[in-house]
């Protein structure tokens, strides 16, 4: 967090600049690979056999199947092969784009990821615009400030920071949806029914965001710069508009990369509060049925996600923070 | 209270109707209305057009509240009172947020200290320049801006200034960023500039360039305020000084009579604790510090008379890898040597790699070429192992006292920890107390953790801790540079004093060129990683060879400080 | 000398910039309202109560139903209502506290634990390990937290056990980079170099500088933990994932909640009452302990 505030920022040369972006980008295959192999050991960990659990899964019984049906699944699906040459195949199919096989539709995990991405992205990317709007205009106004107003604000976001989306969620149900019925409860696909669920998952990542902000705004609002900028003869208003909030939220957009990431944890549970179509309905009921390849095929797409995220806030910094340009 | 009266240096002074009028200006911080006037106890001048008033006093004595509140820039809990605030007929008394931004940058120029905190670092220079005009809507467009931009930082002195009010302030040297800075101040042409401490993040050099400037900015008929904690500054600037000291003015006079004859006895003090040429071989504070208290005799240098040097660097050269991943070399072939008893000082400006050599003479890091030798010893090829017996002999003062202490610890266990165990023959306890006497502090502070310390306090506890283990050589790594003048006096005494009792050598880095002459017996300058020149104290400082040094001793203005001496030297 | 009060001019100085305002006391310390951190105390101290002894805070049986008093909103006589069986929630929600406590607690510890080994030993050990753990927890950290949790739960079943291994797994990550970063800073320090130019071994800086001053912020990091732990066990009960529903658990009495908030919002409001109410009073203890400590480290 300092460093990117720091003073002095080192001499950027492109050849630098070359070496960072390509240091990312392996960094980035890297955390693919890693996921995908630390999810295959998990898998491996999986007490009994994978093969009677397929069937089952497939079945929806709870059966002894026979050795033959065994035998014919253990094959297909290459369980009998050493331990080692699953796992080439099963990373080499990962590099390829494919996640494998839903065990209970027996449709490749990349198309039912694919059929349910988008209203999750909505989701997670409105959400985190909003989270945005919330935070900077509490900081802008309460920052660095500690009267009883500014104080409960302060109060208001460890509340937020601390309250989980599906109590947020929840509460905004019964209050907007069942008491005035101001929105539908099962919010469908359009805009309307993004507004409650999108809010929902943003109050909780505006504290978290409002928190970091805030308190690099107030220690902003104390530097010389600022000073200087009074100094000038500026009002209060524009110093807090056009030098400190651009200095406030550095750590803030750093950990926005991050917060993608929680943000397909918390989608995940209001997808199901507010019953929206979505990745998260695929992954709970993924984890129900216990249907292995779904899950692990989410959890590298999220952690892709992820990584996309981060190399975008990585490209983007340089906007805010001119320093990092190159010369 | 007649030197405090400003009427007798208007009359005295000049004729001209003065632009700033201050009367018993009190503030304050707290809602507590006893707390008003206690930090500012009632400061009373008038400042006339093309002169220049200068402030001057240690930390904590009000001269920075008083300028900031003659632009209603005090503080949120501050109460600024005045009988009378006026400036160019205009009654600031009664001025309220909107009067105090419309006077400020039109009408009152301010600049702050270190450029590179005070200007935003993440907008272009031309922009921060510029931006006065455009808060008091002086110009119409952009262009307008950037030629007036262009103006004010030729004005200045910026080479370059279309490439440079493109550029960020960071990717601008600090003398350049000043430049700018003070550009920004005098955007709209104001009558008064107020300069807080402007030179005090500077390397020498570039402090004698930006003074310049200010004085050109006084002789165009500008009135100027000069805060400064350096009265070597402000003997060269001011028509008239306020010295202040907890927030009382202590004296007030014209500069000649401030230097030549003070009046009072913390100004006397003051000018006295100033290292510089002539003070070699004196105490700098003789009232305020005893001599050695305690008996020193337990703690003499371990060992005996080494004839040749006891530290010794060949060729020693250090890279460091930059955070792009840039190998930067930081220490070039440098060569030093130190001899029993014997001072060497190392003076450079910022980046000029002392310290690093320092850290290659503690053995804390490896240099990647040449060795250190010490007492005849290859102390640098050695592993950590095989040093560790060695490091009782070298031991180190840092500049910042604080951070070298756990926090957790006790003064009595901070200095316990570097005794050598049971050397000096006698209990630890009482090994500890004679190590705190020895620097002048009492069995009151053994208990004391760092952060209940003064600056000065824990800087003697360093000391302590350095002198403990009974070593040959102390590194001294800029150890008064963030003290104020009359501790940094007291601990320099107290450095002296102990090289005396204890035969110690002392390896002292310093970019303060008077501190350097008046401790050191041979001298190292160095510049860019490598040594410039090297000689005797009187040598480098009376007869510099290398351009590079003449400059550098040419921009010291210690020396220039008018003649008071031969008051007492104890 | 001075003059009567009305002929001074009095203008109070609205904005901040001063150093010498660093000497008055921060907006840091003026927010450490006691009052605050005392009502979070006693807010803890309830459900430690209802933790050992429920009975003793309970106004009904929690087990036992009542057909006449069925999905009743919050009264005098039921504080936070009943459910479609006509429990009383509130008598649930502190007969379930034990079982989300010890959730919690078992989850922030492992967590903690396996922080610590590999935090400690990225911490102390050279740069290599330290760049190849850091790397791990990277990845680890991509891993939305709740993803990996399920991917626990899909390969193990849900029951207690692995609510608490996944949830403390998912946060372990989490930790280790920060008591990784704190050995780091002190590692750094001035005070561990002087030690090191005084000549002590290695082995004993790390005794006696090191390891207490990196360890300091740990207590609050556990004190804020369980608020985390318990808040995110709950949310995957809440997906139907935790303890089975006859428990009167917290995330559990969620699960059950779920299907009913259109027509009795309490059985869901509530019981995220008492899990936020639970996490935040922990905060506001841990962040007072942290001012507390920094109040120490930094003047």
């Amino acid at each position: 967090m300092s460093e990117s505030t720091g003073l002095v920022a080192g001499e950027p040369t492109r050849a630098g600049r070359v070496r960072v972006v390509l240091h990312r980008l392996l960094g980035a295959i890297f955390v693919i690979w890693a996921t995908a192999s630390i999810t295959f050991g998990v898998q491996s960990l999986l007490p009994g056999d994978r093969a009677e659990l397929m069937i089952n899964a497939a079945a929806g019984t709870f059966t002894q199947p026979t050795a033959a049906e065994l035998a014919a699944v253990n094959a297909k699906y290459g369980f009998d092969r050493p331990f080692w040459e699953q796992y080439l195949h099963y990373i080499g199919g990962v590099l390829q784009g494919d996640l494998g096989e839903s065990y209970q539709s027996h449709r490749p995990v990349a198309e039912l990821i694919a059929g349910q991405i988008a209203p999750t992205l909505a989701l997670t990317l409105s959400a985190l615009a909003l989270a945005w709007a919330i935070a900077i205009a509490v900081t802008v106004f309460s920052g660095g400030r500690d009267g009883p107003v500014a104080r409960a604000f302060g109060g208001f976001q460890v509340i937020k920071a601390v309250a989980p989306p599906y109590w947020i969620g929840t509460i905004l149900l019964v209050v907007f949806s069942i008491h005035l019925r101001w929105v539908p409860v099962e919010g469908g696909g359009g805009l309307q029914g993004l507004i409650l669920p999108s809010l929902a998952l943003a109050i909780p990542l505006s504290g978290f965001i409002g928190q970091i902000i805030r308190a690099e705004f107030g220690r902003v609002l104390e530097q010389p710069f600022v000073t200087s900028a009074r100094m000038r003869g500026m009002g209060n208003l524009a110093v807090r508009l056009r030098h400190v909030l651009r200095h406030a939220v550095l750590p803030g957009i750093t950990l926005s990369g991050w917060a993608l990431g929680s943000l397909f944890s918390g989608a995940a549970v209001i997808e199901t509060v507010f019953a929206r179509p979505g990745i998260g309905g695929l992954l709970v009921t993924g984890t129900a049925t216990r249907d292995i390849p779904l899950v692990t095929g989410i959890i590298i797409a999220s952690a892709a996600a992820y990584v996309i995220a981060n190399l975008i806030v990585d490209l983007l910094y340089p906007i805010i923070d001119p320093r990092l340009k190159q010369s | 209270m007649t030197a405090r009266d400003p009427l007798l240096h208007r009359a005295a002074t000049a004729t001209a109707t003065p632009l700033l009028t201050v009367e018993r200006l009190r503030v304050g911080f707290g809602r507590d209305p006893a707390a008003a006037g206690a930090v500012v106890k009632g400061i009373s001048f008038a400042l006339e057009p093309g002169r220049c008033l200068a402030i001057v006093g240690e930390s904590g004595s009000g001269k920075s509240v008083t300028a900031r509140s003659l632009v209603g820039l005090t503080g949120r809990n501050a109460t600024v009172q005045a009988e009378r605030l006026a400036f160019s007929g205009r009654d600031l008394t009664r001025y309220g947020e909107r009067d105090w931004q419309r006077l400020r940058g039109r009408d009152i120029g301010f600049v702050l200290q270190d450029a590179l905190v005070s200007l935003d670092q993440l907008r272009p220079v031309g922009d921060e320049v510029g931006e006065g005009l455009r808060i008091h809507r002086v110009i119409r467009s952009r262009e307008e801006q950037e030629t007036r931009v262009v103006e004010l930082l030729r004005l200045v002195g910026v080479p370059e200034p279309e490439v440079k009010a493109r550029q960020l302030p960071h990717e601008l040297s600090g003398g350049q960023r000043q430049r700018a800075l003070i550009a920004s101040a005098l955007a709209l042409d104001p009558a008064l500039l107020i300069a807080d401490e402007p030179t005090t993040a500077l390397d020498v050099t570039v402090q004698a360039q930006i003074l310049d400037l200010l004085e050109a900015t006084k002789n165009r008929g500008k009135a100027l305020i000069l805060i400064s904690h350096d009265l070597s500054v402000v003997s060269r600037m001011a028509d008239e000084v306020i010295v202040m000291r907890h927030g009382e003015v202590v004296e007030q006079a014209p500069v000649a009579t401030l230097f030549s004859a003070p009046r009072h006895e913390y100004t006397r003090r003051l000018l006295d604790a100033i290292p510089a040429a002539h003070t070699r071989g004196t105490r700098l504070a003789p009232a305020s510090a005893p001599r050695l208290t305690a008996d020193a005799a337990h703690w003499r240098r371990r060992g005996g008379d080494t004839p040749g040097p006891v530290l010794e660097g060949r060729d020693l050269v250090k890279r460091f890898r930059g955070p792009d991943g840039q190998w930067r070399t930081v220490v070039r072939g440098v060569n030093f040597s130190l001899a029993q008893g014997e001072t060497l000082g190392i003076v450079g400006e910022s980046g000029s790699g002392k310290s690093t050599t320092a850290r290659l003479a503690l053995a804390l890091d490896r240099p990647d070429e040449g060795t250190v030798r010490l007492l005849g010893r290859d102390w640098s090829a050695l592993d950590e192992a095989g040093r560790r017996p060695l490091r009782r002999e070298i031991s180190v003062v840092y500049q910042d006292p604080l951070s070298s202490f756990d926090p957790r610890w006790t003064v009595e266990r901070i200095v316990g920890d570097a005794l050598a165990g049971g050397a000096a023959g006698f209990g630890r306890d009482a090994q500890i107390d004679e190590l705190l006497e020895l620097v002048g502090l009492g069995k009151a502070h053994r208990r004391r953790r760092p952060l209940e310390l003064s600056g000065g306090q824990r800087q003697r506890v360093a000391i302590a801790r350095a002198m403990a283990p009974r070593p040959r050589i102390i590194v001294c790594d800029e150890p008064v540079s963030a003290l104020d003048v009359s501790i940094q006096a007291q601990i320099l005494d107290l450095l002296g004093d102990l090289k005396a009792a204890l035969g110690v050598s002392y390896l002292f880095i310093s970019h303060d060129l008077g501190v350097i002459r008046h401790l050191s017996d041979r001298v190292l300058v160095m510049r860019n990683g490598e040594v410039v020149e090297e000689g005797t104290a009187d040598a480098i400082f009376d007869a510099p060879q290398q351009d590079y040094t003449r400059e550098l001793v040419s921009a010291v203005l210690h020396d220039r400080l008018p003649r008071i001496k031969g008051t007492s030297h104890g | 000398m001075t003059k009567p009060a009305d002929q001074l001019s009095v203008y109070p100085q609205t904005l901040v910039g001063d150093q010498l305002l660093r000497f008055l006391p921060s907006a840091d310390a003026l927010r450490t309202v006691p009052a605050t951190v005392y009502a979070a105390g006693v807010v803890v101290a309830f459900f430690l109560v209802a933790a050992v002894a429920p009975s003793l805070l309970q106004t009904h049986d929690p087990f036992r139903t009542d057909l006449y008093a069925t999905l009743q909103s919050p009264s005098l006589d039921h504080f936070f209502g009943t459910d479609q069986s006509g429990r009383d929630l509130y008598s649930r929600v502190v007969q379930g506290t034990g079982q989300s406590l010890a959730i919690g607690l078992g989850a922030i510890g492992l967590s903690i634990g396996i922080a610590l080994l590999v935090g400690v030993t990225a911490g102390l050990a050279g740069r290599r390990t330290d760049a190849a753990l850091s790397r791990f927890l990277d990845v680890l950290l991509a891993f939305p937290n709740l993803f990996l949790a399920l991917l626990f739960v899909a390969v193990f079943g849900a029951t207690t056990t692995t609510l608490i291994v996944s949830v403390g797994l998912g946060c372990a990550p989490g930790y280790a980079r920060l008591i990784r970063g704190q050995f780091l800073v002190v590692r750094n320090s001035g005070y561990v170099e002087a030690a090191r130019a005084l000549g002590h071994p290695y082995g004993r800086i790390v005794r006696q500088h090191i390891f207490p001053n990196a360890m300091r912020p740990l207590i609050v990091m556990i004190t804020m933990g369980v608020g985390q732990t318990i808040v995110w066990a709950s949310s995957l009960a809440f997906l139907g994932l935790g303890v089975a529903p006859p428990s009167p658990e917290w995330g559990a009495l969620l699960d059950a909640g779920r299907n009913y908030v259109t027509v009795a919002w309490w059985l869901e409001v509530m019981p995220g009452f008492a899990i936020i109410l639970f996490a935040l009073s922990v905060t506001v203890i841990g962040q007072h302990l942290q001012d507390r400590l920094e109040g120490r480290v930094n003047p």
